[in-house]
């Protein structure tokens, strides 16, 4: 009992405990702070990453694409491990607007041409999010109303509208009324040219349907257009129909890893199925992948990120675990008298020992819960004080007219927030083991010694 | 023959390494203290009177020798055996009081009969162990101070509580390293008196002082020089 109370008056009553929970708190709110930020950030952008692609891909990198792509779709639709499947085209196109709509935005640039069926590939992905404008059925996307006899496209949003100073992009109510002429170069099975001789470019001019807001760089480089439309602008059809890309989605609670392992099994008996047909050595070339793998140029980025995080609140951690040790050395030292006193009315090494990491647990206990407080509290009021830095000081964390980025994350992991919470008291209590233990094995005599006092 | 002391020493040695030489303090201290005895250790400075004390409490450990409590040899005791005598059988006056500044006076006297038992003892046992710090402030005259904290006492009502503090847990013995050493000599006297009156009640009291006068207060006394005791009185 004594340990309780003599721990819980050194905290109360020496000075040096408040510098030390103050320590604490500061580590924990900025681990807090800052790995609710950017672990919502990461978390957001991972979330969109596998929103784009669906979860797994079947895929080729070839602009030739693949064929039998119809079968193996009908493969996986039997599947119950298989909720949605969608077939796409992926190439490149130059797009450049053509005169006879009513906006004055000018594009004339290569783009990634991405063409899909609106139906299947709004099951599988998030598209039927990331349009602006349809207000009716989703199949219906690609319809518009200002020229009847174009087929309907999609851009990506980064084309046509700038972004406020909230990260919001600046739409006008009506959709803008933009024609462009995409223009692609058609391959064959071979990856030849498919026009050589003659127009090598197939071209065909596209009215805007509506905007797609995916949140990642999509926005800035992709057109959709619809599958067959883009099939036939990249040469595609024929007797054997190609395409590039199988999306699909598992059905609920099938596991990433499993799922894919069963798409993998699936198309190499399909592999091995058609390995005497025409066209089959393009299935060679053809990997399943999840959705982490299929757009690991971006996710690995992000994980990354959060591994150097991780990195660096180790190091915070390090630090607390340092802070703490010099902050006990010093308790220890200046109470060394006191420690005589207690093996005086004999309490034990052992005993004394552990009355300084009660004290050192105080220490973690009160000050993570100070720095979990106040972080959680700066965290619920991040949003609102950016918009004041923003209005008084003309301060912004990240420049929305730059980065995809809305509101700040804010919202708080409480796993994550325990997990600090945790290691907060274990640094404490790492940090004052070694000058507990010293102050275990001090000598009542040499402490209580006049000559010392 | 040996039961009939409380404490009793035989051939104590005790030495201390000063940088390369070693500096004898000890050189077979032989003492017997009876029960109920009041025995002043007296010396010069240096002369090893409180490091007799801190062996005589079992705060320090001789080279050679042994100490007995009531016919058990101290030095075989086991370190819980040793916490529970400083504990229970023994009480220290210390010169410098050594009161922690952050427990009030009632808290700073209960503190060891706290420290000799479990969270769940102390839950069954606290309200005696309050009466009884109580009453051995009203004793010494603080029954007004219990709230106060020892930093704002004066020299001799801090003794007076670490004297209380040693009586605490009924020990068998109290010792007392220069109980008066930093007291004005009115205040020193009323320790004594306090000393005298407890040791009238039947506490064993073993003292150390460099001070010939403030020895005289005791039944008997002896003294430290060059290592070994002699009898001086009683």
């Amino acid at each position: 009992m004594y340990k309780f109370v003599l721990a819980f008056r050194f905290l109360l009553k020496r000075r040096i405990s408040y510098f030390s929970v103050f320590a604490v708190a500061l580590c924990v709110f900025v681990v807090f702070v800052v790995m609710t930020v950017l672990s919502g950030l990461t978390a957001d952008f991972k979330k969109k990453t596998h929103l784009w692609s669906g979860d797994c891909v079947v895929s080729t990198k070839s602009l030739v694409g693949f064929s039998y792509y119809e079968e193996f779709m009908e493969v996986l639709q039997k599947e119950k491990e298989i909720e949605a499947v969608s077939a796409v085209i992926k190439s490149y196109a130059i797009v450049k607007s053509v005169p006879g709509g009513n906006s004055s935005v000018y594009i004339d640039r290569t783009l990634e041409v991405i063409g899909i069926e609106p139906a299947s590939y709004s099951k599988v992905t998030g598209f039927s999010e990331w349009l602006k404008y349809t207000t009716g059925r989703i199949q219906n996307s690609f319809e518009q109303s200002y020229d009847v006899n174009l087929p309907g496209c999609i851009i990506g949003i980064g084309f046509l509208f700038e972004r406020d100073t909230n990260g919001n992009y600046i739409m006008p109510e009506q959709m803008p009324q933009i024609k462009v002429d995409v223009s692609c170069f058609p391959l064959t099975a071979k990856g030849a040219l498919a026009r050589a001789g003659t127009a090598v470019v197939s071209s065909k001019i596209f009215a805007l349907s509506d905007v797609a807001q995916t949140g990642i760089s999509s926005d800035w480089k992709s057109v959709y257009l619809p599958f067959e439309q883009a099939q036939l602008l990249c040469g595609m059809t024929g007797e054997l129909k190609r395409a590039n890309a199988l999306f699909m989605k598992f059905t609920d609670g099938v596991g990433l890893n499993a799922g894919c392992s069963k798409v993998q099994f699936l198309w190499d008996q399909f592999m091995e199925d058609k390995k005497d047909l025409r066209q089959s050595e393009l299935l060679k070339n053809v990997k399943v992948q999840s959705w982490k793998v299929y757009n690991r140029d971006m996710v690995a980025v992000a994980e990354t990120q959060q591994a150097l995080m991780i990195i660096v609140f180790a190091m915070m951690g390090v630090i607390t675990v340092f802070i703490v040790f010099v902050v006990f050395y010093m308790i220890v030292s200046h109470k060394s008298k006191d420690i005589g006193i207690l093996k005086s009315v004999g309490i034990s090494n052992g005993n004394i020992m552990l009355l300084f990491l009660i004290f050192a647990f105080l220490i973690g206990a009160l000050g993570s819960s100070i720095g979990a407080v106040g972080g959680w509290q700066f965290l619920l009021h991040i949003n609102q004080i950016e918009d004041w830095l923003f209005e008084h000081f003309d301060f912004q964390l990240w420049d929305r007219e730059l980065y995809a980025i809305g509101d700040i994350p804010n919202s708080i992991d409480w796993r994550v927030l325990v997990t600090i919470i945790l290691s907060a008291v274990s640094a404490c209590l790492i940090g004052a083991f070694l000058p507990s233990r010293q102050a275990g094995r001090l000598q009542p005599v040499e402490t209580l010694r006049v000559s010392k006092l | 023959m040996s039961n009939s002391y409380i404490l009793k020493t035989e051939g104590i040695y005790k030495s201390y390494r000063m940088g390369t030489a070693k500096v004898s303090v000890l050189r077979g201290v032989d003492l017997a203290v009876k029960k109920g005895e009041f025995l002043a250790v007296i010396g010069a400075s240096g002369s090893g009177k409180s490091t007799l004390l801190h062996i005589l409490g079992a705060l320090d450990k001789p080279g050679s020798g042994t100490v007995s409590f009531n016919g058990r040899n101290v030095s075989q005791f086991s370190s819980r055996q040793l916490n529970k005598f400083r504990n229970k059988d023994v009480g220290f006056v210390f010169q410098f009081y050594h009161l922690f500044d952050e427990l009030n006076i009632l808290e700073n006297v209960y503190l060891p009969a706290m420290a000799g038992s479990s969270i769940i003892g102390w839950l069954g046992m606290r309200n005696r162990a309050k009466k009884r710090a109580r009453t051995l402030l009203e004793r010494f005259g603080l029954s007004e101070r219990l709230r106060h904290k020892p930093y704002q006492l004066s020299g001799g009502e801090r003794q007076r509580v670490a004297i209380a503090r040693a009586l605490m847990n009924e020990p068998e013995v109290l010792l007392a390293d220069e109980p008066t050493g930093n007291l004005d000599q009115h205040t020193g006297n009323d320790i004594l008196r306090v000393f005298g009156e407890i040791n009238k009640a039947g506490q064993t009291i073993i003292m150390v002082t460099h001070d010939q006068r403030i020895a005289e207060r005791a039944n008997r006394i002896v003294r430290l020089a060059e290592g070994k005791i002699t009898n001086v009185k009683g």
